[in-house]
């Protein structure tokens, strides 16, 4: 059995296109085109030049020495936190802008939450002179200044969504709408491992250069290509996915996801999918989504506006399910002294997501000889006025 | 689905009405049901409310946002519509997404709408493919009508396919956009209406979305068995209240 998607779009029992039929010819055509055009000879060399010219990539794999010391384990970072705008996003934005110019479109939307990922669709379509145009929902606007002048600086409209709770999930509805409404001439950059088929694996595929990278690295770092465990945070997935990619058929390298649990997975304010989260359908994808027993969908709460999405990728949906990733939460709390805890033992300030990943060495033991990848998927900048607020720096 | 046949086989063009269950007032569903019916509207889409209405503009979004803010939910509805059969008798359409329906149950479901006595679905965001493998069975047990969607960009392969799995009618989209726009129709949307009335499919077509007026229904329905109204309604419940539904029904289609 693969954990990889199946012809079908599905991951077990997760995955698929729940579109309406308004959306059924721009998916299609994805769907038909994207593993021959991702397989062109011509992309892939654009594409990994991109990658090294622009991104910076390889990124780092660092041995992180005096965390590793403090825990009595050997962690490894991936550092996706020195890509071009600040985190793995880029990765798969510069993948689909590739992907757009070969579909013909000239016209890019997206959603963000944060604003990373609006930020990384902003700065491809400068890049290649697209006009593009970034759904965010109108209280992340305000909560997020800084990523909103980026994207306005790089040549971007920025759209308010005032629909339903006002965050990522509304942002991701209006971006679909307008799809819906623009439905020749516009591609949508999905963000994360979300939405129907084909994106999941579309946007996991972009995002698999981590692991390619990390297997080359470790194998010249300590002989040999697979890590006992690779670790990553989880929001709707896609810097796990790309860490993950190439071990998911290896089952001697564990796989842990990490999920915001907010203030405590009982606390009503939370965002661990895969502990609340019931089978269901968000975003033309089923997986689990935290949702009322009504099947209306919930909002999510956590201290990291990255990881606030109420539902999860299909694949880690069925990672969780089948057994194969071990599936932590991490209390804001624990997630905001770990990020502080590796600015000091290793000189790095971690993005709050990513620090979610770094928490849970605190109760989640390893051996000494462990190999431990953690994907430290972004930096710290974007979340200064977040620390400096909780640590009264 | 008997009673959609019948409907469909009237020699005059139909007009149908959306609505979202449970707005203004939540209690509202059956005596809005029982006012269209008596203002001559030949059958009645209720809209199940959902919190991320994809293919909804936002005069049906915030409808939907009312009513769960109102309490209203699957239950509810059924609940509601309990004995509504002893009172209305045009066909009855149950529009909603497939989240809630998921959760309540796909078989529990359809078995709730066949004691109620609904008469078909439109779930925008089940597709065919989907239906045919996993729920059709279940549906045509429960004697439920699932009715597609086409739009101006489906190909004429996907239409005929379409086609040969509906029951019922084909629930045309006008225009390339999500409900309750207003902007009336260009030569090019009579050209597609034109274009499907040409290809002569089992199942007559309906058209929605878009539709707002005299004109648009009368451009809708010149090719096309019918239309559907559904944001322009909601506005009008929102600005003028339930009395006035005879007005609303006189504006679209004068007696």
């Amino acid at each position: 059995m693969s954990y990889q998607v199946d012809e079908k779009g599905y991951y077990g029992d997760f995955g698929g296109a729940y579109i309406p039929e308004m959306l059924y010819p721009n998916v299609e055509e994805l769907r038909r085109q994207y593993l021959d055009i991702m397989k062109e000879e011509s992309f892939q060399k654009e594409f990994k030049e991109l990658l090294r010219d622009y991104v910076g990539r390889p990124t780092p794999l660092y041995y992180a020495e005096r965390f590793s010391k403090k825990y009595g384990t050997k962690v490894y970072l991936k550092r996706e936190d020195l890509c071009h705008t600040g985190a793995h996003k880029i990765n798969n934005t510069v993948g689909q802008i590739l992907m757009a110019k070969r579909l013909g479109k000239n016209r890019i939307i997206a959603e963000t939450g944060a604003g990373q990922h609006g930020v990384a669709t902003a700065t491809v379509c400068a890049l290649m002179g697209i006009e593009c145009i970034v759904y965010m929902g109108e209280i992340d606007i305000d909560r997020q200044a800084p990523n909103v002048a980026r994207m306005k600086m790089l040549g971007a409209t920025v759209i308010p969504a005032k629909s339903g709770s006002r965050t990522l999930k509304d942002a991701t509805n209006e971006a679909i709408r307008d799809w819906i409404n623009n439905p020749v001439d516009t591609h949508y950059i999905i963000g994360s491992v979300v939405g129907p088929h084909p994106y999941p694996d579309m946007v996991a595929r972009f995002q698999a250069v981590i692991s390619e990278e990390i297997k080359v690295q470790l194998k010249e770092k300590e002989n040999r290509e697979n890590p006992d465990y690779v670790v990553a945070c989880v929001g709707g997935g896609s810097n796990a996915a790309g860490a993950y990619f190439h071990y998911l058929d290896t089952p001697e390298v564990g796989i842990i996801a990490v999920e915001a649990a907010g203030k405590g997975i009982d606390s009503g304010e939370s965002a661990a999918t895969s502990a609340l989260g019931k089978e269901g359908i968000i975003h033309g994808s089923k997986t689990l989504l935290m949702q009322s027993e009504d099947g209306q969908i919930t909002e999510p709460y956590s201290i990291s506006a990255g990881l606030d999405y109420p539902g999860v990728g299909p694949m880690h949906a069925n990672l969780f399910r089948s057994g194969r990733g071990e599936f932590i939460s991490i209390t804001d709390d624990a997630a905001m002294k770990a990020g502080l805890q590796l600015a000091k033992l290793e000189g790095i300030i971690p993005a709050i997501e990513s620090s979610h990943a770094l928490a849970i060495f605190e109760d989640r033991k390893f051996k000494e000889d462990d190999i431990v990848v953690v994907n430290l998927s972004g930096r710290g900048d974007k979340d200064l006025s977040t620390y400096i607020d909780y640590f009264q720096l | 689905m008997n009673r959609i046949k019948n409907t469909l086989a009237q020699n005059t063009k139909l007009l149908s009405i959306y609505f979202t269950a449970g707005y203004p007032e939540p209690e509202d569903t059956v005596s809005i049901i029982k006012d269209l019916e008596k203002n001559g509207i030949d059958f009645i889409e209720i809209g199940l409310p959902f919190s991320d209405p994809l293919a909804d503009g936002p005069t049906i979004q915030e409808s939907s946002g009312v009513a769960l803010k109102n309490g209203m939910t699957t239950k509810k509805l059924f609940q509601q519509l309990e004995g509504i059969r002893e009172e209305v008798e045009i066909p009855l359409i149950i529009m909603g997404y497939f989240n809630p329906i998921l959760q309540f149950g796909v078989e529990a479901f359809c078995q709730s709408c066949a004691a109620v006595g609904i008469d078909g679905l439109i779930i925008p965001d089940l597709p065919v493919e989907e239906y045919n493998e996993k729920y059709r069975e279940i549906f045509e047990k429960y004697g439920l009508s699932n009715i597609f969607l086409i739009t101006p960009q489906t190909s004429e392969e996907r239409i005929r396919f379409i086609d040969s799995v509906s029951e019922g009618f084909i629930y045309m989209v006008s225009t390339a956009s999500v409900t309750g726009s207003t902007k009336g129709f260009t030569k090019e949307t009579r050209d597609y209406f034109r274009r499907i009335s040409e290809m002569k499919l089992r199942n007559p077509q309906i058209v929605g979305f878009g539709i707002s007026d005299k004109e648009t229904y009368g451009q809708a329905t010149e090719f096309a068995k019918g239309a559907i109204i559904g944001s322009a309604f909601i506005k009008h419940l929102n600005s003028s209240r339930k009395q006035d539904i005879a007005d609303f029904v006189k504006s679209i289609r004068p007696v």
